[in-house]
């Protein structure tokens, strides 16, 4: 059920050293960016997968603001993992706002959702406490529901950030790059990319089509201290192709 | 040079005088404003405890940071933790900035979060009243310090989130408030300058006395992270910047100084910038084929090479190839190369530029215009 092989994404996230603590990301920000040509969904299913499956206390809430649970669970199927069981479980809290949308300004609306999360969390026992992943699928969603207001969006996931330092949670947020291109200074994504630990970022290959090669990901791990004097620092970049059950990520130059 | 900024933080305000501030200034280029705050709040901390600074106390005012990471970073920095109730003070911005935690509380729908333990840190609720955020950080200095003449220096982390929230002219009015304020000793902040316009920038540069931005080695062209064009290149330098300075005084006169950090382990270094600009200049060299520069053999065996024109001194009248010599000297000629090949027998590591003219037929160079048969 579980693919432990490890691959290059993985290696990026330093999610390889599975010796004494197999779930290095928590109290970290990863922010994954993605264009209209190379959609990144499938970096929210791995870590989806990853989350749910690494350890077994592992808890995630999941905001779906872009596609219904079916769609996810058919998804996750074919990499070898049952959302339906784990949502039964209560390790999986699956928040469908597909057709939410918060009225004046979308202040209150926001206020509400964070007050779901928090309740969600508190709700749990103590030992699944310990490792939450908060999942938004997508951002730019998320700033339409709340009729476009991207401040009060960056207030919502402040609150969000506090949960990462008070619980250690990990936050996934997924969003759009190209959609703020004719903006000179997007808000929202420069905020973002500021509070982010981890940015992951798809687009497509320079050179144009290939028939091997979807897309190229880029993923900067940024240096974060978390009080044990753990840190990494590095710029990863690699091609992946993505298959039926699973993608595969190689360097660039090594497929034909 | 960092040193310069952490000493006049540390010496403070002149009586009458305003209180020295600092902006700390980055960008997406380089996003190491965080660690050169975190550096200056170390040495500024250190330099309280060991009495010698202007300042007995420090308030610093958390937007982007719990105050729990603040006491732990202190403390793996080998800041005196223990005593923080006596010299720091944390006005905490981060944890409920708005107030949402209390209003779901208040409407039942939930319990109150855990606090996390927390000596020397109050809650702050609305960071969009500046009048309150002004009493509130001066009161907690002066519970620090007393009433007295003793001053306390303030910190705040980032001054982009008070601004999400408040206009550009009701926070430089608190700034320019505990500024003016007698008892603040010396005051610093962190702008991350392109989330905002760029006024922001220079309006707060105006209030600041000194002016610290952190730039790329390498400025890409669109400014961009992932540039991918330069993404190797941008692998190694990412955790490097130059940290360009300025300072002002109070007459006016401006001083510029660039120094380099690198950032490791969360820790920045500074080192001089001189090494960096050959770095710089080595890879700003175009890619090409052929080889652009002399390795130092190379260049140690060009520079032995005795070029026709130079004095050769070996005790010889100086025969310089004026491209006129006549015909009775060609047997001469002859016994000169074969000196001349002896020469370079004796000492093989000097080099000889030999020049035998092809035949007499080669017309030696002339005054005489060799077009003056055609009739122009």
């Amino acid at each position: 059920m579980n693919q432990r092989a490890s691959n290059l994404l993985d290696e990026a996230l330093g999610l390889v050293d599975e010796g004494t603590n197999p779930w290095t990301l928590s109290g970290r920000v990863l922010l994954i960016e993605d264009c209209v040509e190379t959609s990144a969904t499938f970096l929210l299913h791995h870590l989806l997968k990853r989350a749910l499956y690494t350890l077994s206390s592992n808890v995630v809430v999941f905001l779906a603001l872009s596609q219904p649970f079916s769609h996810y669970d058919r998804v996750l199927r074919k990499l070898g993992c049952n959302l339906a069981a784990q949502k039964e479980n209560n390790r999986l809290l699956f928040l469908d706002m597909l057709t939410s949308e918060f009225p004046d300004g979308g202040e209150s609306g926001l206020v509400a959702l964070y007050g779901k999360i928090e309740k969600v969390i508190n709700g749990l026992i103590e030992e699944n406490k310990k490792s939450i992943t908060i999942i938004i699928d997508d951002l730019s969603l998320l700033e339409v529901a709340a009729n476009g207001a991207s401040n009060h969006v960056l207030d919502f996931l402040h609150y969000c950030h506090t949960l990462t330092s008070v619980f250690g949670c990990t936050l996934v947020a997924l969003n759009h790059e190209d959609i703020y291109s004719s903006m000179e200074k997007p808000a929202l994504i420069l905020h973002l990319e500021y509070l982010a630990d981890i940015l992951m970022k798809t687009e497509p290959l320079a050179t144009g089509l290939a028939t091997d090669v979807h897309g190229q990901l880029t993923v900067l791990n940024k240096e974060t201290w978390d009080g044990q004097g753990r840190s990494r620092n590095r710029i990863f970049n690699f091609h992946f192709r993505i298959k039926e059950n699973g993608v595969e990520y190689f360097s660039p130059g090594s497929r034909a | 040079m960092a040193e310069s900024i952490c000493r006049a933080l540390r010496d403070g305000a002149l009586e009458g005088e305003h209180a020295p501030a600092l902006t700390i200034m980055d960008s997406l280029a380089s996003p190491f404003g965080f660690d050169v705050f975190t550096h200056v709040l170390t040495q500024l901390s250190s330099n309280i405890l060991a009495g010698k600074s202007q300042s007995g106390g420090l308030v610093l005012v958390a937007f982007t940071r719990s105050p729990s990471f603040y006491m732990r970073l202190l403390k793996m920095r080998g800041i005196d933790v223990a005593s923080s109730r006596k010299w720091i003070q944390i006005l905490d911005c981060y944890t409920d900035p708005l107030g949402w935690k209390d209003r779901l509380v208040d409407s039942g729908n939930n319990t109150p979060l855990s606090k996390e333990a927390s000596t020397g840190v109050s809650l702050c609720k609305n960071i969009k009243d500046m009048a309150k955020l002004f009493s509130s950080i001066i009161e907690l200095g002066k519970g620090l310090v007393g009433q007295g003449k003793v001053r306390f220096c303030v910190a705040i982390d980032t001054v982009n989130e008070i601004l999400r929230h408040a206009s550009i002219s009701s926070v430089s009015g608190l700034i320019s408030n505990l500024r003016s304020n007698d008892q603040v000793s010396s005051i610093f902040w962190l702008l991350h300058s392109d989330l905002h316009e760029d006024r922001v920038a220079a309006i707060l540069g105006y209030m600041s006395s000194i002016v610290a931005s952190i730039e790329p080695l390498n400025q890409s062209a669109n400014g961009q992270i992932c540039n991918l064009e330069n993404l190797s290149l941008l692998g190694r330098n990412y955790w490097k910047g130059k940290l360009h300075v300025r300072f002002k005084r109070r007459n006016g006169r401006v001083r510029v100084m660039q120094e380099e950090f690198d950032v490791e382990q969360s820790v920045i270094n500074f080192t001089s910038l001189s090494s960096g600009d050959e770095l710089i200049n080595r890879s700003l060299l175009p890619k090409v084929q052929f080889n652009l520069q002399l390795s130092e053999k190379e260049q140690n065996d060009r520079a032995k090479v005795v070029l026709p024109f130079e004095h050769q001194g070996n005790g010889k009248p100086i025969q310089i190839y004026d491209g006129r010599r006549s015909l009775e000297d060609s047997h001469n000629e002859e016994t000169s190369v074969s000196t001349g090949i002896l020469q370079t027998l004796e000492n093989s590591s000097k080099g000889e530029i030999i020049y035998l003219r092809d035949s007499d037929d080669e017309r030696p160079d002339s005054d005489e215009d060799p077009d003056d048969d055609l009739d122009i």
